[in-house]
């Protein structure tokens, strides 16, 4: 029994043990308080994440017209389905896959590999939602918080041409991301032609909105007014140079045929028709079925997804003989008017290289137009023999440095995606091989017919073509000549290059490639009413038949259009290359073919079997 | 008797005071939880926040008519009202309506009222009576008997109503019995170190613990070979501690189900399903963290406006207050509950008759109980029971319950002169 003093006591003392809990009690909240609200900052961003959500306004890819103003490629709008995996809350997940078509694995899948990538960005559930799925979920999302229908564009074409220069749009890789910054995952890139070249013009700049929600994601309003909103900005259109008629027309003659069509105007270096046989239907490799079709075109034994107007790599043949009598007449191996006579082959030092009967003597004008080999090889041989290069090396750097200023053997590095340099023999090159001494002007002598060690894109054959048109410049070759607004031209392609080539022995072979067409090896394929300089090529191929090349321009004295037209396997170039030219060029300038049998004979020829 | 007519002599102004500041900040931050653009007036009474207002002012009304009763009639009327609201709890189990799985509400027109809200109070009541009327000063064990039915029998009705959180609010009473000296200090801190170890036990494999201090113990016993009594006692407590720490594993693990597991995890572990279970802890954590130093300002929440926060309004009414007014904000209303709680014990040990003081701590308890629990859940201390902020949260019975409680004991605090 305790006496009222001690009781007294032992209360006092229970009564401070008391206030001291409520005290430690408070202590205790306020520490941890000043844990969770001043030291941790964590939850700051946890609440704006909860209540922020930062919209993408894709904006429309930029249209691409022909010259003309034509519409070349559109966009067309369709759905992606995103999902944010934070905000994702219970739903009547039966209901909405059922919506959607898809399974139950795939919807858990879906979300599992979203909440991978992250649980409070978007990530796409379901791409390019049909109309009807879009139709019946719009009415419904607000049963799938988490969820949202994002609109986006698909390009189109409505016309199924030139699908190589167009290029395609995929999705952007992490290689493109990691590259640059302003793409994110589910963002489309231009990946190849002009799609890829013009991508920072095509593309505009995506627009972000943040917008707050609520707790059910539920739209609330702007946030801050919009502060922190960009406007996105429509990508802008392009004005290819493409002329659809012409295109259309190319594809058209080149319809089982294997080979390519560049037409080009000299005095801009627009290019007017950009033709590869067999090509694609660029509506192919579009959304959701590209990666398939890309595929079965990868696949297809004809190799429609080359791009033969800019890769490949053919050695030019005689078309090539207007280069070198060039570098002849510019370096003192001829003159305008030296000449030879043809036995009918060229014979020397046990190299003997055949020619065929025509027309004696020649001279540089005759010698082109009749093609004549052994005037090509003997000119070559003066050309490079003369003592005042002192070796062989320098002798052949020099025919090769007027070679190159004529655009051969290096890329134009134009707007033209993945353009090949082709190759023209150096002295390097034949050091190589033959060692310092172990070669003369007669082991390059094929260099004088255009074969051998050297290989020519047809974009770069028609851009020789548009060369003698401009007698001795060429503008670099490009697709896109305006930005914008039509008349607001390019500006990277502006200044004209010069060759190294006197613009007088530039007369002398228009001259000799008017005659050729007047009454030379293309005299079948004279457009009435139309003056046209052109050159003949028939290619040696060790593999098959001889491949059929043809380079032109037209008017001769108001060069329009400048071309070269290659036919694999076709034969003679007088025979396929040089008609085909001619319609092309007849189209182009009276906007219709007259000659219908002409035309016929072209549509009907097929040469895709025979190698 | 003397007339009395002043009815507010020696009413203690301080705790009128703070009563007042709690009411209003309470009523500021239910408007701010839970404004609707469409009735921004903050006595729109279509609203929570008008009918807030009516209740407050309903509940001094209630005050005041308190401090005019007859200061004898608690102690006097003390048993009729616990079985009065006895009779009520009994009574809801059979007509009340069920809120949230609780049946504990009794719909009269568009008033809701909750029996075991002011079961609290009456429990006080027959608590301080039955306390006054022990005249024996032994306070053994036999003496807790019936105290404990008093506790007992509203925490088992409440309990059948199936609002354990309103039941578990009756372990308050054992400091009453702490401070009477029903419940001697060892025991007290044998509870809290039973707690300490529960944590712990949930925390980490209860194996190690049981090694830990097995370890201990033979260390221990190597140092005190000489004393083989003491070693015998300890080994008995050691078997004691280990037998309790498997089996608060084996009841964690084993006997609790599923949802009250999940209270406890998300508790120790902040990741454990913040979509589900975990849901209104880390939104409540959000909204208070970021509340930063000074807070976001009056109805600037973004939290708890956008409605991630649940019940805003009532259970977690800390949040509007932790994100709304930051750190400061929370400290100053910790700090005037810390005042009102440590004021109301130094007024009870002011009281001549037991009845009164054991009244008092009564009183102290139970708000003491309710902060702890409901601040302590809202910060993550202390795991997710819903009862309310005492005078804060939304709610008519728990406004009118809390102040007929304090206005009880102010009343009794004026006249402890009279009352012996």
């Amino acid at each position: 029994m305790l006496s009222p003093h001690q009781s007294s006591e032992l209360s006092s003392r229970r009564k401070n043990v008391i206030i001291f809990f409520i005290i430690l009690t408070g202590l205790i909240f306020i520490v941890r308080l000043y844990f969770l609200q001043v030291i941790d900052h964590r939850y700051k961003i946890f609440a704006s994440s909860n209540i922020q959500r930062v919209l993408t306004d894709y904006p429309a890819r930029g249209l691409i017209y022909d010259r003309n103003g034509e519409l070349l490629v559109y966009n067309e709008p369709y759905y992606d389905l995103m999902v944010i995996p934070g905000q994702v809350r219970e739903m009547d997940t039966t209901e909405f896959i059922n919506l959607l078509g898809i399974t139950r694995t795939q919807f858990e899948n879906r979300l599992q590999s979203a909440r991978s990538f992250s649980r409070f960005r978007a990530s796409v559930f379901e791409r390019q939602i049909s109309m009807n799925t879009f139709a019946a979920l719009q009415e419904k999302m607000f049963k799938y918080p988490g969820f949202f229908v994002q609109p986006r564009t698909l390009r189109k074409y409505p016309h199924p041409i030139a699908a190589h220069t167009f290029g395609y749009v995929g999705e952007v890789g992490p290689a493109d991301i990691a590259r640059e910054p302003y793409y994110r995952q589910g963002d489309y890139i231009g990946i190849s032609g002009i799609e890829k070249h013009y991508e920072e013009v095509l593309r505009g700049r995506k627009g972000t909105r943040i917008v707050l929600v609520d707790a059910l994601s539920r739209e609330i309003g702007s946030f801050q007014d919009g502060r922190y909103d960009t406007i996105a900005l429509a990508g802008t259109d392009l004005h290819a140079s493409l002329d659809l008629e012409l295109q259309k027309y190319g594809e058209l003659l080149m319809q089982n045929k294997r080979g390519s069509i560049v037409a080009i105007e000299p005095s801009t270096g627009e290019i007017l028709a950009l033709v590869t046989a067999p090509g694609y239907d660029p509506n192919l490799l579009v959304g959701r079925i590209r990666s398939r079709n890309y595929r079965m075109l990868q696949n297809d034994t004809l190799k429609p997804l080359f791009n033969r107007a800019l890769m490949a790599n053919y050695p030019p043949g005689s078309v090539f003989k207007v280069a070198n009598f060039l570098v002849g007449l510019q370096e003192g191996g001829i003159t305008a008017s030296t000449r030879y006579s043809c036995p009918g082959f060229y014979s020397s030092g046990g190299i003997t290289v055949r020619c065929r009967s025509h027309p004696q003597p020649v001279n540089a004008i005759t010698g082109l137009q009749y093609s004549c080999n052994t005037f090509s090889c003997i000119q070559f041989r003066n050309t490079i023999e003369q003592p005042k290069y002192g070796s062989m090396q320098n002798a052949l750097t020099t025919w090769r440095d007027h070679i190159v200023s004529m655009g051969f053997g290096v890329t134009f590095n134009s707007d033209l995606s993945h353009e090949l340099p082709g190759l023209i023999g150096s002295s390097e090159l034949y050091d190589r091989i033959y060692g310092p001494r172990g070669w003369r002007a007669l082991t390059v002598i094929s260099l004088a017919i255009g074969q051998g060690e050297i290989g020519t894109t047809p974009v770069q054959l028609a851009n020789l073509a548009a060369t003698v048109a401009n007698r001795g410049y060429f503008y670099t070759p490009h697709v896109v000549r305006a930005i914008g607004h039509p008349d607001s031209l390019n500006p990277e392609f502006r200044q004209p290059n010069y060759t190294t080539i006197d613009s007088v022995h530039f007369e002398t072979m228009v001259e000799a490639m008017y005659q050729t067409v007047e009454d030379g090896t293309a005299r079948f394929s004279r457009i009435p009413g139309i003056t046209m300089a052109g050159k003949t090529g028939t290619v040696q191929n060790p593999h098959g038949e001889n491949h059929s090349a043809f380079i032109a321009f037209a008017p001769v004295d108001d060069p329009k259009i400048a071309i070269s037209v290659i036919v694999e396997n076709a034969g003679s170039g007088s025979a396929w290359a040089a008609p085909i030219s001619s319609l092309m060029i007849e189209k182009y300038l009276t906007g219709e073919v007259k000659r219908r049998w002409f035309e016929q004979r072209i549509l009907e020829a097929e040469f895709l079997t025979n190698e | 008797m003397r007339p009395q007519f002043n009815f507010f002599k020696n009413v203690d102004k301080l705790t009128v005071f703070l009563y007042l500041c709690l009411v209003t900040i309470g009523w500021i931050s239910v408007y701010a939880a839970e404004i609707s653009e469409t009735h921004r007036s903050m006595f729109d009474f279509s609203q929570s926040y008008g009918k807030q207002f009516v209740w407050i002012m309903t509940a001094i009304v209630l005050g005041i008519i308190i401090l005019t009763i007859d200061v004898k009639f608690f102690p006097a009327f003390s048993y009729i009202i616990f079985g009065g609201s006895l009779l009520l709890l009994v009574a809801v189990l059979f007509f009340g309506t069920t809120v949230n799985a609780s049946k504990s509400w009794f719909h009269i027109g568009p008033i809701a009222i909750q029996p075991a809200e002011f079961a609290k109070y009456s429990t006080a009541l027959a608590l301080a009576r039955i306390i006054y009327e022990s005249k024996s000063r032994a306070r053994s064990l036999k003496e807790l008997i019936k105290p404990s039915l008093i506790i007992g029998l509203p925490v088992l009705l409440i309990f059948l109503q199936n609002d354990t959180g309103t039941a578990l609010v009756f372990a308050a009473f054992v400091l009453i019995l702490y401070r009477e000296g029903f419940l001697p200090g060892w025991l007290l801190l044998l509870g809290i170190f039973a707690v300490f170890l529960f944590v712990l036990t949930l925390l980490m494999n209860e194996f190690i613990i049981i090694g830990a201090l097995t370890a201990i113990f033979i260390i221990s016993a190597i140092a005190l070979r000489k004393k083989p009594a003491i070693v015998k006692q300890l080994f008995l407590v050691l078997i004691a501690i280990n037998t309790y720490v498997y089996v608060v594993d084996y009841t964690y693990e084993e006997i609790l189900q599923p949802h009250q597991k999940l209270r406890i995890a998300v508790l120790i572990d902040e990741s454990v399903d913040i979509r589900g279970a975990g849901y209104n802890l880390h939104q409540s954590k959000i909204a208070i963290g970021s509340g930063g130093l000074t807070g976001k300002g009056f109805l600037q929440g973004t939290q708890t406006k956008f409605s991630f926060v649940p019940e805003q309004g009532t259970d977690f009414i800390f949040c509007t207050i932790g994100e709304e007014w930051g750190f400061l904000g929370s400290t100053v209303l910790i700090g005037l509950f810390l005042t009102l709680l440590i004021r109301i014990i130094l007024l009870a040990e002011r009281q001549k008759s037991i009845f009164s003081r054991v009244f008092g701590y009564c009183l102290a308890s139970v708000l003491f109980f309710h902060f702890l629990v409901n601040i302590g859940m809202t910060i993550g201390l202390v795991p997710v029971i819903g009862i309310p902020l005492p005078f804060i949260s939304y709610g008519g019975s728990s406004i009118w319950a809390f102040t007929i409680f304090l206005f009880t004991f102010i009343k009794l605090d004026s006249r402890r002169l009279d009352l012996l």
